[in-house]
């Protein structure tokens, strides 16, 4: 979206009242549309408006009128709004502190629901099932709300929970997109619920009750544009009069919440129905009507009708507890999944199957169980709505369970557990029976997998595959049309099912096969859909028709427009092939080229089976890619080049790990191959600590070996390339802030380079061009360097290499303005760096000084510590650009929420090893004007600084104020805290006040780099930014 | 329950899925709707008379049956096709599934086709006439093509209550509405009891000096089955009803009231048949979504100047409704009870009702 060319003008500016302030002033638009950018969006627009800056330069809110935003957000408007239209709400109170809610509670009684105002993903709120949860919730909800008020609801467990998409034009046209049935009942944020579309439970009368009510609320708000309405139905109240006068008893259903703007659930229903809500609501903002919108879809009927489905839609959230195994699973009304996945099928059974392909989770179907349930006896599991609930629903039906009581006990309504009870009976055929050609079609259509097929037929997955495909068993492809084949639609969106009519012939001409990137998740973000969307648009400038996979709905790689055809699909071996298949004609035979090198790790896992069955890769080979992930050949190879690596070995037993840790000493950095983002990757101190690790990493590596590599704590740089096997092209060189250890996600990176010398550039620009050919890549590669002082001068070292697109190519893309991902797409079909216009070699370097910060969603995972290490933690990242090093790096840490206020109090813990170390980062914060609070050790060492210090203690059960109070009261605005490393004492100590500041949403900085560039930023001063388009800062 | 069934097309298209409901033959015009919701109204519209019914959503019975959901005092269709028909329905006011109902109802079913293929078949091809068998598809195509057509007959002589009826609501009643029995659902007459009236239900033979004698305050012309241009009878009593008392027409009601005017009627290739239709009120530009289940529609060419087109459809402009620029009269093409389908017109029960209250006022 921050590309040049997306909009007329793009500024990538931090999202403050100030700077879009100027902005404005500068630009002077005639309107602002606040309601396409999220809460952020929503948020800022209200303060513009409330800061004067709106009416000052004279600017039009379009689409939702700000009244009606206050209306929507303001829970105690919102009520009387509701209560004036004659819609039920739940009873509910608004407090501004924990008294007031006792208050409450004396009224309503437990459970209730908390929900802080203003908050992005319902963060901070909760269910309070005692009163000292309700303490508890209460107050980090009152501090997550800007405006300090939380409400406290009747909690509505066990209620069905429906959401409708809504959209109204300036002529009083309102229609509803879609609806969407929670499978999870009322009590879990609906980000982290499985959601299906349409409505499976619902009668007409109850689908039309609440779609009414829904048409209601916009009316009422005057919304212009798209907005999201949530409603939870009673399980067992009759609906037959739709005129049921309101107030008589308990109604059958509650209005929950109401979102003045698209949203996630927007996106959601978009890609569900076909329908481009954002699109249609944009026009709307500017006037237009929906009956004279024109329906791209059919291209004969206009925007003013309701997408009739003709499939299931089944979304399941992608939690991030495989990186955090320690985080608090259980799932409430604080949003924790950071992406989700969608699929398409005619039965909920197929659709449900393939979206849990879709997650990604190490292959896992529906088949997984965790070990420790069969030690468990089922009928005590805990029922409790957690990320495993779905496998836990299974496995207790494959044991017997009565599928009714399942519902009573979780809340789910029985229509689902049926539908799992039907895909465990099929379980059992496929145990029991000879694979007869009706039961592979059976299990097909229910969306069995040819490798769950094989587990449970005792087959090989490819043996399944080739019996199938003779007994002529294989998907057709469906049209997503938002008419349910009413009209003849030319949308190229499809998803496959095992039916007769296939709806999809080949694509004629030139074309090739991007996989996408799939679910976002901590280390492959949105960066990777980027990457994806380029490769199309490139495809198709070299004269291809781009064919693109993905099953994740959040994307614009699976917007229709996007590609010349798009498949809803699993990221996996079966259903790539599958569309390969139906790709390839009958009269020529070959299949079309696959693209690997944009999806993350994802995409680059396809390249080896892919290659195995005989489909041909664009790009680096399945072999270059091997290379560079198989550590012994890896070696071998930069060996032979000459060029330094951290010594390591791959090892696949604990005696191998102890014995090569203790050749290449201690500290060493161990991970599982074959992994992204640094999953289970850590940094060991010891023997001890290395045998207790290696236990653990059996798991998270499935097989695969341990690498074990000499840590290096060193300055780290990355690289990102373009190769063509002639040349080698450098858009720029980033530097890392922190050192290396922190994940180079978590990392800030700076471009260019602030502190390297010559010799070490020029040793970088060698390595990764003698790399890129020697390896042979045509396309892309990331490479990783640490650099180390060696006597008088440095050694740079290779930390990896990754034969694909990474993580910073958008970031690299867009301040060096070398369009990388489209270098790379030409390469790849043939044409020459230097045929496009472009040199080899480290180009020239940009006047802007550009930083990239990571984004936490930290606050969201009770029990994740936040310490930075080797395993990435990250959901997200800023960039601040400017003219110089210290703005860039202000705006970067503001837009990242990093950012310290100018004055205030900072909590300090070092451990022993690094208080030298942080020495003058201290003295640099006093000097800043910061009070420093300090734990026992590190008080006395700034007392011997001769600086003023208020020491409070960390144990929490010795006196008080300890760390967790100054951070809860508000006492400190930061907190530095440089623990020695894992399981050592200094770890423990300081998890609860990373865990408080994270809660108390303020900055907890974990590496001495961070807090040093915290420190310069700060003392920098109010040292203007520069407030201009991208483009003026380019050369 | 899983014996193999075919659902055959007169050009000769098969289909094999497995047969649930009913295990007898059934032929009919095979139509589809794209509603999602609602198959038990729909299956008890008499509109679908005479019809095989194919939902283009494809989970079907998910919430099972309820004597609330019924819209007549039977199942009208000839035969129900779905991709699936759930077995564990979950609703607690259900008392059975899809299968037992059909099945009672002696109404034959098949699922498990591609029905979306069929949907393709139907909008590219128009639609025809069909049969559910269990016979070999051969025998059935040949069958079928000596089946009594669709297009000439008069269903809503099948349809029509045999008897008057009344639904009152006595602490309420305002106002006393004849209803014209071409088909009725039960949710006009529900919502015209919700809003206030008597409602007295006349078989669709009843002569039009019958109906004045009720004294109603107002007429409604009720939808039904089947082509309008094979009513001469109700035509003719409309014609004597028009002036005396303000009158609503709903659907086939509508068309016959057109008919009247001198307007012809014509077949759509597929009809309207879904709870999505935009209709464009002409009066306030508001566009407003609809519940549509017809398969004929009217040319407003030839009407006389005293009407115009009041409602018409966003997707290929046919005519929704007429206004009387001097009468009491409205009429609209589409389902305004809804049932299934979205409520957003039921302000026309109320501007009906409005006309009523101003004739009464003296």
């Amino acid at each position: 979206m921050t590309d040049e060319g997306v909009a007329d003008i793009v500024y990538i500016e931090p999202l403050t009242v100030d700077v879009v302030s100027r902005i404005i002033e500068r630009e002077r638009p005639d309107g602002l549309l606040p309601t396409l950018g999220g809460q952020t969006g929503l948020n800022l627009a209200v303060d513009l408006a409330d800061a004067g800056v709106l009416d000052k330069f004279n600017v039009r809110l379009l689409g939702t009128p700000l009244e009606a935003i206050r209306k929507a957000e303001d829970r105690e408007l919102f009520r009387q709004l509701l209560t004036d239209i004659g819609e039920p709400w739940p009873e509910s109170e608004i407090v501004t502190s924990v008294e007031g809610a006792h208050e409450v509670v004396k009224r309503i009684g437990l459970p209730l629901v908390i929900r802080p105002a203003y908050t992005l993903g319902g963060t901070g709120g909760g269910i309070a099932k005692t009163r000292d949860e309700l303490e508890e919730i209460v107050t980090s909800g009152l501090a997550a709300s800007p405006i300090s008020q939380v409400l406290l609801e009747r909690s509505l467990l066990g209620w069905k929970e429906i959401e409708y998409e809504v959209m109204r034009d300036g002529a009083d046209t309102c229609i509803t997109i879609c609806n969407m049935e929670n499978f999870d009942p009322m009590g879990i944020h609906t980000g982290d619920s499985i959601v299906v579309a349409p409505s499976q439970t619902l009668t007409d009368k109850e689908y039309q009750m609440l779609r009414t009510a829904s048409l209601k609320i916009i009316r009422a708000l005057g919304i212009e544009g798209g907005c999201n309405v949530q409603l939870a139905l009673a399980p067992r109240r009759e609906v037959v009069d739709w005129d049921a006068p309101v107030g008589e008893g308990d109604p059958p259903y509650f209005v929950i919440e109401v979102n003045p703007r698209v949203s996630r659930s927007s996106a959601l229903a978009s890609k569900a129905t076909g329908y481009p809500i954002a699109r249609v609501a944009a026009k709307i903002a500017v006037g237009g009507r929906l009956d004279e919108i024109p329906n791209v879809v059919t291209q004969k009927t206009t925007a003013a009708f309701e997408p009739a489905l003709d499939y299931v839609v089944v979304k399941i959230p992608r939690w991030p507890f495989d990186k955090f195994p320690l985080g608090e699973r259980l799932l409430g009304t604080q949003m924790k999944a950071t992406g989700e996945v969608m699929a398409i099928d005619r039965t909920f059974e197929a659709a449900i199957q393939k979206a849990v392909r879709s997650l990604e989770q190490g292959g896992r179907s529906l088949l997984w169980e965790d070990p420790v349930w069969k030690t468990e006896e089922l009928q005590k599991v805990k029922w409790a709505a957690t990320d495993d609930r779905l496998w836990r629903l299974m496995a207790a039906l494959r044991r017997n369970a009565d599928p009714l009581d399942l519902a009573k006990k979780t809340g789910v309504d029985p229509w689902f557990i049926q539908k799992l009870a039907r895909i465990v009976a099929m379980e059992l055929r496929l145990l029991e029976e000879q694979l007869s050609p009706e039961l592979l079609r059976d299990a097909k259509r229910m969306g069995f997998s040819d490798e769950q097929i094989g587990v449970l037929a005792d087959e090989l997955p490819e043996r399944v595959r080739q019996r199938r495909l003779e007994m002529g068993i294989k998907p057709v492809y469906k049209m997503v049309d938002t008419c349910a084949a009413e009209f003849d639609a030319a949308t190229p969106y499809f998803y496959s099912t095992y039916e007769e009519e296939n709806e999809a012939p080949p694509v004629e001409g030139k074309k090739a096969l991007v996989i996408g990137s799939g679910p976002i998740r901590i280390g492959q973000g949105i960066e990777f859909d980027y990457c994806s969307v380029h490769a199309v648009w490139a495809l198709q400038e070299a004269g291809y028709r781009a064919l693109i996979v993905n099953s994740n709905p959040e994307t614009v790689s699976t917007d229709f427009d996007t590609s010349d055809r798009l498949y809803f699909e699993p990221l996996d071996e079966e259903s790539v092939r599958d569309i390969l298949d139906n790709e390839t004609s009958e009269s020529d035979d070959t299949p079309p080229p696959t693209i690997v090198q944009f999806g993350g790790q994802t995409a680059i896992n396809l390249a080896s089976p892919l290659h195995l069955a005989g489909m041909p890769i664009l790009g680096s080979s399945a072999e270059a890619i091997d290379m560079a992930e198989d550590r012994r050949r890896f070696e071998e190879f930069l060996a032979k080049l000459g060029i330094p690596q951290p010594p390591g070995a791959a090892v696949t037993s604990v005696e191998d790990a102890l014995k090569t840790a203790a050749l290449i000493d201690y500290p060493v950095l161990v991970r599982p191959s074959y992994v992204l983002g640094g999953r289970a990757m850590e940094i060991v101190q010891n023997a001890e600590e290395l045998k207790h690790y290696a236990a653990e990493a059996a798991e998270a590596s499935r097989g695969h070996p341990i690498l074990i590599d000499k840590y290096l704590e060193g300055r780290e740089i990355e690289v990102d390339a373009v190769c063509d096997g002639e040349q080698v092209l450098i858009p720029g060189i980033m530097e890392h802030i922190e050192r290396a250890g922190v994940h180079s996600g978590d990392s800030m990176a700076v471009y260019p380079p602030i502190n390297l010398t010559d010799v070490e550039v020029n040793a970088i620009v060698d390595y990764t061009q003698r790399i890129g050919l020697a390896m042979n890549i045509s396309g892309l590669m990331n490479i990783q360097y640490v650099i180390v002082p060696a006597g008088e001068a440095s050694e740079v070292y290779v930390l990896e290499v990754n034969p694909r697109s990474s993580r910073t190519v958008p970031f690299i893309s867009k301040v060096t303005n070398v369009p990388m991902v489209r270098l790379a797409a030409q390469v790849m079909l043939g044409r020459s760096l230097d045929a496009q216009g472009y040199a080899g070699g480290l180009q020239p370097q940009q006047k802007l000084v550009a930083v990239k910060a990571p984004a936490f969603s930290m606050s969201k995972l009770s029990g994740v510590d936040t310490y930075l290490g080797p395993e990435m933690k990250s959901t997200g990242e800023a960039m601040g650009v400017d003219k110089t090093f210290v703005p860039a790096l202000a705006k970067a840490l503001v837009s990242a929420e990093l950012a310290l206020p100018p004055q205030g109090a900072v909590l300090v813990s070092i451990a022993d090893r690094y208080k030298e170390e942080a020495e003058p980062i201290i003295k640099r914060f006093a000097e800043a004007g910061f009070r420093l609070y300090a734990t026992e050790g590190t008080a006395a060492m700034i007392e011997g600084l001769g600086l003023p210090v208020e020491q409070v203690t960390k144990r929490l059960r010795e006196g008080h104020p300890n760390v967790v109070d100054v951070i809860r009261d508000g006492t400190v605005d930061g907190v530095i805290n440089i623990p020695e490393g894992r399981m050592t004492g200094t770890l423990r100590d300081g998890f609860h006040f990373r865990r408080a500041a994270a809660e108390h949403r303020i900055p907890c900085f974990t590496s001495l780099d961070t807090a040093r560039a915290v420190v310069d930023a700060q003392l920098a001063g109010d040292q203007a930014y520069t407030i201009q388009p991208l483009s003026a800062y380019l050369n | 329950m899983s014996e193999t069934a075919h659902l055959v097309l007169e050009d000769g298209t098969t289909f094999t899925g497995r047969a649930f409901g009913a295990e007898v033959e059934a032929t009919g015009e095979v139509v589809f709707t794209t509603a999602m919701t609602g198959y038990q109204e729909a299956l008890t519209d008499p509109s679908f008379a005479g019809q095989i019914l194919m939902m283009t959503y494809p989970l079907q019975g998910n919430y099972g049956v309820s004597d609330f959901d019924i819209e007549s005092n039977r199942v009208q269709v000839r035969g129900f096709v779905v991709r699936e028909s759930c077995d564990m329905p979950s609703h607690w006011r259900s008392t059975g599934t899809l299968h037992e109902y059909l099945a009672s109802a002696g109404i034959p079913a098949i699922e498990g086709i591609d029905t979306r293929a069929l949907t393709r078949k139907i909008r590219s091809a128009g639609v025809m006439m069909g049969a559910i068998t269990q016979e070999e598809p051969e025998t059935a195509i040949a069958k079928l093509r000596e089946a009594q057509r669709y297009d000439g007959t008069d269903f809503v002589s099948e349809v029509t209550a045999p008897e008057p009826f009344s639904w009152d609501d006595p602490e309420r009643k305002q106002y006393n509405i004849a209803v014209l029995d071409l088909g009725v659902k039960h949710n006009i007459l529900r919502i015209l009891r919700g809003l206030g009236s008597k409602t007295t239900v006349v078989p669709s033979m009843t002569s039009a000096k019958d109906i004045l004698a009720l004294k109603p305050d107002g007429i409604v012309m009720s939808p039904g089955p089947g082509d309008p241009a094979l009513l001469d009878y109700a035509v003719a009593t409309a014609k004597e009803l028009v002036g005396k008392v303000p009158i609503f027409g709903i659907c086939l009601g509508h068309q016959v009231l057109a008919r009247m005017w001198g307007a012809k009627s014509y077949k759509l290739k597929f009809g309207h048949r879904g709870a999505n239709h935009p209709v464009r009120d002409e009066a306030t530009g508001r566009v407003t979504i609809t519940a549509q289940n017809h398969g004929y529609a009217i040319d407003p060419d030839g009407l006389p100047s005293e009407l115009e087109v009041s409602h018409v459809h966003l997707n290929d402009g046919t005519c929704e409704g007429l206004r009387h620029r001097e009468l009491p009269i409205l009429t609209i093409q589409y389902h305004s009870e809804a049932s299934p389908g979205p409520r957003d017109d039921r302000y026309l029960f109320e501007r009906f009702l409005g006309l009523v209250e101003e004739v009464r006022k003296p």
